[in-house]
């Protein structure tokens, strides 16, 4: 059954998504491309791209993912489950800890999870530009977006909506 | 930002009296995550500080902390942690809701025009640039995160570790965390000053 499919694997994912839902894409990546065929490796870029170009939460490729393997109840039960489990335990957090919160663990811990999910967040990177580079003019897109994104601080939807015009005027 | 400790008592102890309804809240979190285009996290500073005052600057950078420390969407954890704070779980379900339901069908609707109009040729192109720059995006988010953090051994050994097992040798994430996130606590702990 693949609904009870997509909900076992994306809670699990929400489970261990430390740095957020972009750091463990390459999970996503795993079993939807690698594993179960159910998407490949162009479409799974180019819904993250879509997914970014939409208001709210980044989170929400996951809602394209699942819309693509089982249309309308796929995305509503990835996206359940992509949220559930990590909110429960927020909740628990919040819940539990709220009166009596240590710092110095928080920052500890905070410490120790950083470089981890840089690893992860470089990987993604890494995942989607396996998807959407195929050539060396979209090679140069993504390396130009790094070097343009780090010197400067415009929206990233504007730097998406440059990549879009490039793309249309032929150019990638 | 003076961190926050035990002796400081719960986040929001001064307003706990305030109560909010879960419409008030479900508002609010569906009007930040519309203006949301490229990232939810500085709307949400502004409707959550600015406007409507529910939260200070330092129970905000908490939020954020917590999120960065917490497993899931950040923002989304933040949502559900403030209405939590404010109406209990049914705020915390209203505020959730709010943040993901109008996006989550804003989203769908940009897949349904990929699926109609994704073979023409110039939304290829359209898509081909996008994709690249959202790969770009991605990995500027990264540098940008490494060059603010402090430049130790500890943190470049994990950081390649996670890198490599996921990235390039395709571990399953489960493992590579239960591996991972023990060794970099116990690193952390004891490399404290």
């Amino acid at each position: 059954m693949i609904l009870l499919e997509l909900a076992w694997r994306f809670a699990l994912v929400s489970a261990m998504a430390f740095g957020g839902a972009t750091a463990v894409i390459p999970e996503m990546h795993r079993f939807l491309v690698e594993q179960h065929h159910w998407i490949d490796d162009t479409t799974f870029a180019a819904l993250f791209a879509i997914s970014q170009a939409s208001p709210g939460p980044n989170v929400l490729f996951v809602a394209l993912f699942g819309w693509q393997v089982a249309g309308m109840a796929g995305a509503v039960v990835s996206t359940l489950a992509m949220c559930g489990p990590s909110s429960v335990l927020a909740l628990a957090f919040e819940h539990y800890t709220g009166a009596h919160r240590d710092a110095r663990w928080m920052t500890i811990i905070r410490r120790a999870l950083a470089p981890v999910t840089i690893g992860l967040l470089m990987a993604t990177g890494a995942t989607l530009a396996q998807g959407a580079d195929h050539s060396v003019a979209t090679l140069a897109l993504t390396i130009a977006t790094v070097a343009v994104a780090l010197r400067t601080s415009f929206n990233p939807l504007w730097l998406i909506a440059a990549g879009a015009v490039i793309g249309v005027l032929g150019y990638a | 930002m003076v961190p926050h400790d035990s002796q400081a008592g719960a986040p929001g102890d001064a307003r706990r009296s305030q109560r909010l309804a879960p419409a008030e809240l479900f508002r609010a979190f569906a009007e930040m995550s519309i203006y949301g285009f490229g990232g939810v996290m500085p709307w949400a500073r502004r409707m959550l500080v600015d406007r409507r005052r529910w939260v200070d600057d330092r129970e905000f950078a908490e939020l954020l902390s917590i999120g960065q420390m917490l497993p899931g969407p950040n923002i989304c954890n933040i949502a559900v942690i403030v209405g939590y704070r404010y109406c209990g779980w049914r705020g915390s379900v209203a505020a959730a809701t709010g943040l993901m339901l109008p996006p989550f069908f804003i989203v769908l609707a940009l897949g349904a025009l990929y699926h109609r109009f994704g073979a023409l040729p110039s939304v290829q192109g359209a898509l081909r640039g996008m994709m690249a720059v959202a790969a770009g995006l991605v990995l500027m988010t990264g540098v940008k995160l490494a060059q603010s953090q402090p430049r130790t051994k500890r943190g470049l050994v994990f950081g390649l570790l996670s890198l490599t097992a996921v990235g390039v040798l395709r571990l399953p994430l489960g493992w590579v965390m239960l591996a991972l996130i023990p060794a970099a606590l116990i690193v952390e702990w004891r490399a404290r000053p």
